[in-house]
């Protein structure tokens, strides 16, 4: 059977990935970058049957997703660096709750409303840090359209799987620049549907008591079982408690139920790893700038090589270890002032043979500045 | 075949970005090549020089802009005043003579053609002015056939201006064919 080969933005191919992964309802404020995915939602996805709402804010926009989500629909949100902003709250409010949902975040130049129209990847810490309080959180992100749409179904399974919400961190490169997408048949990328208790109607139904495995089963909210759902610290039943005992178990179970599964949620993209002597690391667009670099010197017989990230949170610790220690030096490309290039030294075990090759004037990083870098470190001077 | 980087430029609402994406969609969707597309944003796309980068190629595209086009379209005097200089040496440069005076500096093929002039002679409307450009660019370049351009067309646009849009495709490959000779 032919292909279907579509042309279209990477936010677009985000959307397509959404309605694929199936989503049922989306809540958001359309903000530059990302206002593509709104604007196209609100049409494709009350014909499939779901719910568009454009809110007041980001604030509610996130609040309607969680609550959403916890009737059993498969929720999004799509925004930039001052949505996400305000998102942040609600966020927590989403882990503390263990509510599947994705964040798409497509990130422009910051701080504040900063630079609308410019790519940028400052929102790294953010994704990770940025709702207070201890807790552990997936972030994803992507360099392409194939990937994109990968990535968008892999947001949505891995929110089932670990009742999480998903951060989606693309940018404006990533969003906007239109390129092939071959769309996947049904079927061809795994979908994850959500895991729901077999507790019967009239028997009691613990919300947040984990099964052996750490996963929750969920039972639509308002449907047959009565629960408490709340951003206190609680117990197995959703009520609040300050009982330490109960309070610590809490605790262990979100962060552990990710940061336990690491190696499960860590994806890469390796290019001419294995020979290679100086590796690159990068993620998003600024992968393309990497492997364009990658690909160009080891024509001319330099030996690079590329590990591309898709899982930014949790940090692929391991992953990263392993191909830092096989190379005689690492640079780390990417539009911020190094919020990835210190995840790198912290697992590498030389990190002073870490470098950065960096954008932040808001211009995508081009070939010309990693190889300024390359220079300095091959001794062919600046 | 060799990767080709284009920049089409002009000023916001000539078109110049819309006949981009129909490019490079020809080519991704008609001719089963990779193409990418980008373009410029914010308050330089509403007036003002804007520009829509197109990289073609039968292999993958990772840098997704051009630093250094092939292949720059310049609608505006603007435009080609900002852009000129960025053209590969040896490169091919396509402008309007009724926007765009060449200045004789620049180290490319250059070409210039009453597209504008001829539009609103032939078909009196400049909303097709982009579409007669994409019908001299490839006939000029020869990196899509204008069957594929037309076949985008078809999808893009209310199906009663297919014809203006198919005489201004046609005006736009005879231009180029009579510069050539």
């Amino acid at each position: 059977m032919k292909k279907n080969v579509l042309f279209l933005q990477g936010n677009e191919a985000c959307v397509e990935a959404a309605l694929y992964a199936g989503l049922d309802f989306f809540a958001g404020y359309p903000i530059t970058p990302s206002t593509e995915v709104a604007e196209l939602l609100s049409y494709r996805l009350p014909r499939k049957g779901g719910k568009f709402i454009q809110m007041e804010d980001e604030l509610s926009s996130m609040c309607a997703i969680i609550g959403a989500s916890l009737t059993g629909k498969k929720t999004m949100t799509a925004t930039s660096g001052p949505g996400f902003s305000l998102m942040q709250e609600a966020l927590g409010f989403g882990v503390m709750t263990e509510t599947p949902c994705v964040v798409l975040n497509v990130q422009r130049g910051g701080p504040s409303t900063g630079l609308p129209t410019s790519g940028s990847q400052g929102d790294i810490m953010q994704a990770r840090w940025g709702t207070h309080g201890e807790h552990a959180i997936i972030a994803l992100t992507a360099s392409n359209n194939q990937d994109v749409f990968a990535m968008t179904v892999e947001a949505f399974n891995l929110s089932e799987t670990f009742r999480s919400p998903v951060v989606l961190l693309l940018d404006e490169v990533v969003g906007h620049t239109r390129e092939k997408l071959i769309l996947p048949e049904p079927g061809e990328i795994n979908v994850v549907e959500r895991l729901k208790t077999s507790v019967p109607e009239g028997t009691d139904y613990h919300p947040y008591l984990p099964r052996e495995d750490g996963r929750l089963p969920m039972s639509d909210f308002g449907h047959v079982h009565r629960y408490n759902v709340t951003g206190l610290a609680h117990d197995m039943w959703g009520f609040p408690s300050t009982n330490p005992e109960v309070v610590y178990e809490l605790m262990r179970h979100l962060v552990d139920k990710i940061q336990g599964h690491t190696h499960e949620i860590s994806m890469t993209k390796e290019f001419h790893v294995d020979e290679a002597e100086i590796l690159l690391v990068s993620y998003g667009a600024s992968a393309r700038t990497a492997l364009h670099v990658v690909e160009d010197r080891r024509q001319r017989g330099e030996k690079l090589g590329l590990l591309e990230l898709q899982t930014l949170w949790p940090f692929p610790d391991e992953i990263v270890k392993k191909r830092c220690a096989a190379v005689e030096c690492v640079i780390v490309v990417e539009m911020n002032m190094g919020q990835i290039l210190h995840e790198v030294k912290r697992v590498s075990d030389n990190p002073e043979k870490v470098f950065l090759a960096n954008r932040i004037d808001g211009s995508f990083i081009a070939p010309a500045d990693i190889l300024n870098i390359l220079r300095i470190i091959q001794g062919k001077g600046a | 075949m060799e990767r080709r980087r284009i920049i089409f430029s002009g000023s916001g609402g000539q078109g110049v970005i819309t006949a981009a994406i129909i490019f490079a969609e020809a080519a991704v969707l008609y001719e089963g090549l990779n193409a990418v597309q980008s373009q410029s944003y914010g308050p330089e796309a509403r007036g003002g020089a804007s520009r829509s980068d197109v990289i073609i190629s039968d292999t993958d595209i990772r840098f997704p802009k051009v630093i250094q086009p092939n292949i720059l379209v310049c609608l505006t005097q603007e435009a080609y005043d900002t852009f000129s200089g960025l053209l590969r040496p040896g490169g091919l440069l396509i402008t309007d003579n009724h926007y765009v005076r060449q200045g004789g500096k620049v180290d490319a093929k250059q070409v210039g053609l009453d597209m504008y002039s001829s539009v609103m002679e032939a078909i009196g409307r400049p909303i097709v002015f982009n579409i007669c450009m994409l019908g001299a660019f490839v006939e000029l370049t020869q990196l899509v056939k204008k069957e594929s351009i037309m076949k985008v067309l078809k999808t893009r646009i209310p199906s009663g201006t297919l014809e203006l849009n198919r005489q201004a495709l046609e005006l736009g490959v005879r231009l180029a064919k009579e510069f050539k000779q």
